[in-house]
């Protein structure tokens, strides 16, 4: 890319500390490099009690500043309300409908979305003139903002889970096939010549070399792009009014239900939170041959 | 040079093909919802540049700079504590991974009872939104140091700023500029939704005024305006990208 052509950056120019920095950033890859393919941390039995201890501290101060009249409890009710609040969503139909629309519209929208970006992007990254003609169209369109596309999914969809599927898809999509471009471009060329040689096709290259080695990024794909399908779903549920969490967030709030609306809002979290669990647990599975998930786990006690 | 001519063909082929298909392909729609493009590109001329559409995109660009600077400045100074100091990350951490796990958009809502209609809640919606990726990538940038650097350091007796400016942000800089990235188009997707949902100007509240009217031309227009301030802004982040990381890319060619 360009990067050879900027001016020298002042951050380069204090001292001879920047040389080791440089060398270490080459023995070791970068840092994006080795966070794509293990992004993970180990915790430790005193940091996991730690952070218990700093939730139980946040939940305390949500309980008693409202109480104590440090914020204003019209708009934020303390803690034990909101919980109350949850528990009565947790017993009603309407809100596990709800999470039933949400999950389903987050479910095919991803889908959708790793289906057509592991194709698109295969294809792109391993026939380079494909790609040498498509890269510039593809990040003109990528950091187009989805929710520009909020009005058009009203027009043509309405309020139906084809909306919300257009905005999940075109978010999901762009994160995915990034991922997945830069690990088709990242197999080895030895690795290729050697399939080459030993007479594979284009298409059992693709399986037996393009694949594995793209499969890491493809996975930290669909990780970001499962969070990033939860937010588009919710948002059009907000937005458009699609059925879903994000809708009884926003009738709460015109309701000025202060407590169900905080208790919708965890509920929200609680999904992002599974969904990252889901998404990590997916990625250890898919990738238990990997060195990075292997090593992971002979460490572990 | 020899190359220039292959690449400038290979980079801009496409693109103008696809405009031009869109303009040859669509000069007589009949079709009420896909307009011809000359026609949305003439309603372009008149609602954002000509007419008071300017302002909103000024407002709407506001609030977004406020939004993503406070968050930026918050998660520097807080994320390189929490970085360098393991009880407090361990503390703070599983809080802050839930406030991250909550979709920003139905924040919208919450920050609009809290802080009403106007600016206040608009900013305040965005810089929630974008905090999270800034934050938690700056703390994880700063621990993950590599500790010879951290020992070189404590054998030159580098300490107090000195060990901040030469040592803390260079090192944790490529992880910072990755939490931006994100954060940048999370804050972009939160200042349209904060203008769709409640608001009387800015961009958002124009495209859904125009959708909810049928102005469909106009309507169009403003997806293209939302789409062409995308891709500007993620122009402008390479730039800064290259100012602030340019030695680390360097680093990487061999």
């Amino acid at each position: 890319m360009a990067g050879s052509s900027s001016p020298s950056p002042p951050l380069a120019t204090p001292g001879a500390l920047l040389g080791p920095a440089v060398v270490f950033t080459r023995l070791y890859g970068t840092e994006s490099m080795n966070r794509a393919v293990s992004g993970r941390r180990r915790v430790t039995r005193p940091s996991q009690f730690r952070g218990v201890i700093g939730f139980g501290v946040f939940l305390f101060l949500w309980e008693i500043l409202p109480v104590a009249g440090f914020l204003p409890a019209r708009y934020f009710p303390p803690f034990h309300e909101v919980v109350w609040a949850l528990f009565l969503d947790f017993a009603s139909p309407v809100f596990w409908h709800s999470v039933a629309y949400t999950a389903q519209a987050w479910f095919a929208g991803l889908v959708i979305a790793f289906v057509a970006a592991a194709a698109v992007g295969l294809v792109l990254g391993s026939v380079p003139v494909l790609w040498r003609y498509t890269e510039s169209t593809i990040e003109f369109l990528r950091p187009i903002p989805s929710v520009a596309l909020i009005p058009l999914a009203v027009l043509m969809f309405g309020i139906d889970i084809k909306s919300a599927l257009l905005l999940i898809v075109y978010a999901a999509f762009w994160q995915i096939l990034i991922q997945i471009l830069y690990g088709v471009k990242d197999v080895d060329p030895v690795a290729l010549d050697t399939a080459r040689v030993y007479g594979l096709g284009r298409w059992s290259r693709i399986r037996h070399v393009s694949w594995p080695t793209a499969l890491p990024y493809a996975i930290t794909g669909f990780r970001l792009g499962a969070s990033v399908a939860l937010v588009l779903a919710v948002t059009a549920e907000l937005v458009i009014g699609n059925p879903g969490i994000g809708h009884q967030v926003a009738l709460a709030q015109s309701a000025m239900a202060l407590p169900e609306m905080y208790s919708l809002v965890i509920a929200a979290g609680i999904m992002g939170v599974l969904v990252n669990v889901l998404a990590r647990a997916i990625e250890r599975k898919v990738l238990a041959w990997h060195p990075s998930v292997r090593a992971d786990r002979q460490e572990a006690p | 040079m020899k190359t220039f001519w292959p690449r400038l063909l290979a980079t801009t082929l496409v693109p103008v093909a696809l405009f031009v298909l869109w303009y040859v392909a669509s000069s007589d729609s009949g079709n009420f919802f896909f307009p011809p493009l000359a026609k949305i590109l003439a309603a372009f001329d008149k609602v954002w540049i000509n007419a008071g559409g300017f302002g909103d995109i000024a407002i709407s660009l506001w609030r977004l700079a406020i939004g993503f600077l406070a968050s930026l400045i918050f998660s520097l100074v807080v994320g390189v504590v929490l970085g360098l100091s393991k009880s407090a990350r361990d503390y703070t951490e599983p809080v802050f991974e839930f406030f991250r796990a909550i979709p920003p958009t139905v924040m919208i809502p919450v920050l609009l009872v809290v802080s009403g209609i106007g600016d206040a809640s608009k900013i305040a919606v965005i810089s929630f939104g974008c905090l999270w990726p800034m934050l938690l990538n700056t703390i994880e940038g700063v621990r993950s140091i590599d500790p010879v650097l951290k020992d070189t350091c404590r054998v030159y007796r580098i300490h107090g700023l000195r060990r901040l400016f030469s040592l803390t942000l260079p090192a944790a800089a490529p992880q910072i500029v990755t939490g931006m990235r994100t954060g940048l188009s999370i804050a972009i997707i939160l200042m349209v939704i904060s203008e769709m949902f409640a608001s009387r100007n800015g961009m958002g509240f124009m495209i859904i005024q125009f959708q909810r009217t049928f102005s469909i031309p106009e309507m169009w227009s403003g997806i293209l305006l939302l789409g062409l301030i995308g891709v500007l802004l993620s122009l402008l982040m390479r730039v800064v990208e290259l100012w602030v990381l340019g030695w680390y890319e360097r680093s990487r060619v061999r």
